[in-house]
């Protein structure tokens, strides 16, 4: 728990770290406490959003709109929203930073999330997403230099969490 | 009067102001009419003008006027809530509802049947929702852009379409030009 509460903390600090303003989420088991540790920042705007594709349309706007966005979801959210991926996300380059929880990995108990997890990596290599992959806690320290990364490159970019890095073992 | 009469009469109003503007023709007729650097045209991803529309108002000061249809809202119908809950006194949102999917062939929508979306955004809880025929559009976009108050605009008009070219500006141009009318 203790360390797990550093995790979102050094999660957020780094999104605070490279200006990200608003920041758009559809919820997790797995990123309540990252969630948790967004609404106690004051310098950035919380949008929660109902469908993910509908988040990644209010990130596209706030960045148009001078403010670094990026959207905390989970990797089922990959199968709903690779069309706003494609036709707005990369057809007009804006940078978007992709926290996600990488459910169905080891450490799972529900057998659905499986069934998502097993396509999660091969959608994002089709689709040519740049994706980092958490599964130790010290996989944390990559985060600022992968934000960094993800606005100069103007791509979305995927950071995957599983529970084994959640988990903090 | 149908949706391209709505918008050609809009064009003066809408001059110097952010506008986005929906997939498919509404954003080939406002290119068509009213060209400037501060329309931002969506080429693909049906449903999200509002959203692109909510996030650019939340970023910024200036008036942003998202131009949506009603086929487009109620593929993203998540978009009234999250709207609602996150009010910006900047955003105007002008869901044009001819009934029908006007870039697909006009195959009617529900909108166009029992489905009221200026009932469902008041539902959804928005607090300025005014419901108006294609006659009354200007001076109601007029009214919401003087007002300063977060407006929903469901407009009502007949379906229909004229024929319109497609836009060959590359997204990357359209972004940048837009980003940039916006810094001015």
């Amino acid at each position: 728990m203790e360390l797990n509460m550093s995790l979102d903390k050094i999660i957020i600090d780094a999104f605070e770290n490279n200006s990200i303003e608003l920041i758009t989420t559809v919820p997790c088991k797995q990123l309540s406490g990252v969630i948790a540790e967004l609404e106690t920042r004051e310098s950035m705007i919380h949008v929660p959003a109902n469908k993910e594709d509908e988040g990644m349309g209010i990130c596209a706007g706030a960045f148009m709109g001078g403010k670094r966005s990026a959207i905390i979801m989970q990797n089922t959210a990959i199968g709903v929203t690779i069309n706003t991926l494609v036709t707005l996300t990369q057809f007009y380059r804006l940078p978007l930073p992709m926290l996600i929880s990488y459910r169905g990995e080891l450490g799972e108990p529900v057998a659905c999330q499986v069934e998502m997890a097993v396509h999660t990596k091969a959608l994002l290599d089709q689709l040519g997403i740049p994706t980092y992959h958490f599964h130790k806690p010290e996989d944390v320290h990559e985060i600022d230099e992968i934000l960094k990364y993800t606005f100069m490159a103007n791509k979305p970019v995927a950071i995957l969490t599983d529970a084994t890095f959640w988990k903090g073992e | 009067m149908i949706r391209s009469e709505i918008i050609k009469n809009l064009v003066p109003v809408l001059s110097g102001e952010l506008v986005v503007c929906n997939i498919g023709l509404p954003s080939q007729e406002m290119h068509l009419f009213g060209d400037q650097p501060s329309n931002f045209y969506m080429l693909g991803t049906m449903g999200l003008s509002s959203s692109i529309g909510l996030g650019l108002a939340l970023a910024q000061d200036k008036t942003v006027v998202a131009i949506d249809g009603d086929g487009s809202v109620l593929t993203n119908l998540g978009t009234l809530p999250t709207i609602a809950n996150n009010e910006c006194d900047n955003f105007i949102l002008l869901i044009i509802d001819n009934g029908s999917y006007g870039s697909t062939g006009d195959q009617p929508t529900y909108a166009g049947k029992k489905t009221s979306l200026a009932a469902v955004a008041s539902a959804c809880g928005c607090d300025n929702v005014v419901e108006c025929q294609a006659e009354e559009a200007v001076s109601v976009m007029e009214a919401a852009i003087a007002s300063k108050k977060m407006t929903i605009i469901v407009c009502k008009c007949a379906s229909g379409n004229i024929p319109v070219p497609v836009i060959t500006l590359d997204p990357v141009v359209i972004r940048h030009r837009f980003m940039q009318s916006i810094e001015a």
